[in-house]
């Protein structure tokens, strides 16, 4: 393997997880879905690495598994020369408070009960040995960096908006100092006036704090906007890596294509145009032998449904996992 | 465009009001509400939460709840009749047979203890008064106009075997059993992935097309009506703020807030440096401003707009387009860029 580097990157290396579902009473076994199979990636600090697919597809897992929210079965995550998954104790504590997780519905992740004074204190004496100055000090300075008036700090989660409970879901991740945020879905319950004000906070925060992100989202325009480079899953395997914008306009892997050319676009004079109805996801219980795209697949040979294709490099920093990827100029 | 628009309008809504009784007062949640459906047209309506939206469509099928909710003036005419002063019983002879309607959860709206070829055999029977025997058949028959797979056996499943879009499919299947004059589609495709998405919006043209029907479709998502429309109705607290047809809507947004929405939105198919936030938060119903009702949020605010509300007025642009409609007197003056 490798040596890791202290470099304050995130190296996601041959990541599986499987969940168990059924075997109760009543099935009649238990089926094995491997959410997430064999990903790797990484993150340079700094850097904005988006996670695309749809339902199912295992990006959200992928998110949880990195911060240890979920048990990964197999592979590495290495965080700034450290792995993870090895991590106990105080050095797993150190790592916690280094990354933080977003969620998308920061009302369900939050405790109706305590004001947001309690939500953002609690994980500051946890952490840290700090006098109750600095503590009232580094929580009221979180709530004014996402931009929230300071009489906020004590009233309870219900009463605020949609896009004031996500800036108390930032604020409570940044409370910590963390330098890398996982960003599950972060934007996508918010109305477009208001995901633009939360889009554009963490932007600033990246810029100011110098993050790096896991940005998980099932809507391409956002990630596009936000992150450098994406990774395209598709039943749990990435399918496509590269640089966001290239992605988008030349996909290389005909599902990046599909999933593009589904995504609406403001524009009436770019109404989609799919010629035929192509299918639904397959049950992640009993994936597609080869290629798991291959019964929907509009370019799939004999040899797609046989082999399953790597995840190689088609050119400088373009990886494609198919047999058959769309040439550089089309 | 029409040359005679009202000779083709199945449904004319005019200056509809809906109001909510909050703490014994009641405050309109839909005001001044004009809008046309005609034809085997498909009309969005685009708007964020609290805009009113769904409500002008629970409006039209009477599905407000009995308590605390009202509508407070206007009319909705289809076929010669007001539905707003129709009994429950004429009503219901509407609802779900001239007029169907399609919700964003399909589980939600399906019974999960009946197979969904019973469901949707049960529809044909109350409305048509048929034997079960057709009814059945014809649930068959639009199973597999709505291309749900092995149609003959699925027939037979139940809500909960199905996906999310096929679910929706079921709904879809549902609501052309009665052959609707009008399909209400409350943001049918939100639930779904993008890729299934684009099927079922396709699949609502082409049964649009083959049913002769008129789809009134209500969205927050303006690439989704982009994809869809014909006519954009674009809501904001309550008002329509701007109504086109959907090429003038994206070539030449007029309303402030139209033209906002479109910048905050991040766009898959090309790079945007930056994106612009709208300012603020829509108003609550409790308590909305006097004058126009963006004007809180507005970049163009004038003294005047605070004062009294902007009506709906033609725009006057270069291409001649009269049924462009935009509730800002101070971008139609030409005022500010």
């Amino acid at each position: 393997m490798i040596p890791a580097l202290h470099n304050g990157a995130l190296e996601v290396r041959n990541l599986t997880k499987t969940f168990a579902i059924g075997g109760g009473m009543f099935a009649p076994r238990a089926e094995i879905v491997r959410a997430v199979n064999d990903v790797s990636f990484t993150i340079p600090k700094g850097m904005a690495l988006g996670l695309v697919g749809e339902s199912g597809c295992g990006k959200s897992t992928v998110a949880r598994a990195v911060l240890r929210l979920v048990e990964p079965d197999a592979g590495a995550v290495i965080f700034d020369g450290t792995d993870i998954r090895a991590a106990k104790g105080a050095a797993l504590r150190r790592l916690r408070q280094r990354m933080q997780i977003v969620f998308q519905d920061p009302y369900s992740s939050l405790n109706p009960r305590r004001t947001i004074r309690q939500a953002l204190e609690e994980p500051l004496r946890v952490h840290f040995r700090l006098s109750r100055q600095e503590i009232v000090e580094k929580a009221e300075l979180a709530v004014a960096e996402v931009g929230l008036p300071r009489e906020a700090i004590d009233r309870y989660p219900h009463e605020f908006s949609g896009g004031q409970r996500q800036r108390i879901g930032i604020a409570r991740a940044l409370v910590l100092g963390p330098e890398l945020i996982v960003a599950d879905e972060p934007v996508s319950a918010l109305d477009v006036s208001v995901q633009a004000q939360i889009l554009r906070l963490l932007e600033g925060l990246r810029e100011r704090r110098g993050l790096s992100f896991l940005f998980v989202s099932h809507d391409l325009g956002v990630v596009r906007h936000f992150c450098d480079r994406v990774c395209v899953m598709y039943l749990g395997r990435i399918v496509e890596e590269g640089a966001t914008a290239a992605v988008l306009d030349r996909p290389l892997h005909p599902y990046t294509k599909l999933l593009r050319d589904s995504s609406p676009v403001p524009d009436p004079k770019a109404r989609l145009a799919l010629t035929r109805i192509l299918g639904e996801v397959p049950s992640p219980t009993n994936p597609p032998a080869g290629c798991t795209f291959h019964p929907r697949c509009p370019r799939a040979e004999s040899l797609c449904s046989i082999e399953p294709p790597q995840l190689e490099a088609i050119y400088a920093g373009r990886l494609c996992a198919c047999h058959f990827p769309a040439s550089q100029n089309s | 465009m029409m040359m005679n628009a009202d000779d083709d309008a199945v449904l004319t809504i005019s200056n509809l009001r809906t109001e909510f009784r909050i703490g014994g007062v009641w405050h309109a949640a839909v005001r001044d509400l004009s809008l046309t459906l005609r034809r085997n047209e498909t009309l969005a309506i685009v708007g964020e939460s609290g805009s009113g939206k769904s409500v002008t469509a629970l409006s039209i099928l009477r599905l407000l709840p009995n308590a605390g909710a009202r509508i407070g003036a206007g009319e909705m005419m289809f076929e010669g009749r007001d539905i707003a002063q129709l009994s429950e019983h004429e009503m219901s002879r509407i609802r779900g047979n001239a007029i169907a309607m399609i919700f964003q959860e399909p589980m939600t709206s399906l019974n999960p203890t009946m197979t969904v070829g019973q469901q949707i055999a049960e529809v044909i029977t109350i409305h048509r008064h048929v034997p079960h025997s057709e009814a059945s058949a014809e649930a068959l028959r639009l199973l597999r106009e709505v291309k749900i797979p092995a149609a003959e056996s699925r027939i037979h499943d139940y809500p909960h075997q199905f996906s999310g879009g096929m679910r929706q499919r079921v709904m879809i299947a549902m609501a052309l059993a009665c052959r609707p004059k009008i399909l209400l589609a409350d943001e049918p495709t939100t639930a779904l992935d993008v890729t299934i998405q684009a099927q079922v919006l396709m699949q609502l043209d082409e049964l649009k097309q083959a049913y002769g029907m008129s789809i009134l479709f209500i969205t927050h998502n303006l690439g989704v009506v982009a994809q869809i429309a014909d006519r954009v109705a674009v809501m904001y607290a309550g008002e329509v703020v701007e109504l086109a047809g959907v090429e003038t809507l994206f070539a030449r947004p007029t309303h402030p807030y139209t033209a906002a929405l479109l910048r905050a939105m991040p766009r898959a198919d090309r790079s945007s440096d930056s994106l612009e936030p709208i300012a603020g938060s829509v108003p609550p119903l409790t308590s909305m401003p006097p004058g126009c009702a963006y004007a809180p949020r507005c970049p163009h605010k004038l003294p005047s707009c605070v004062q009294a509300r902007p009506a709906l007025q033609e725009s006057s642009d270069l291409a001649g387009d009269r049924s462009h409609l935009v509730r800002c007197p101070v971008r139609l003056a030409g005022a500010s860029p």
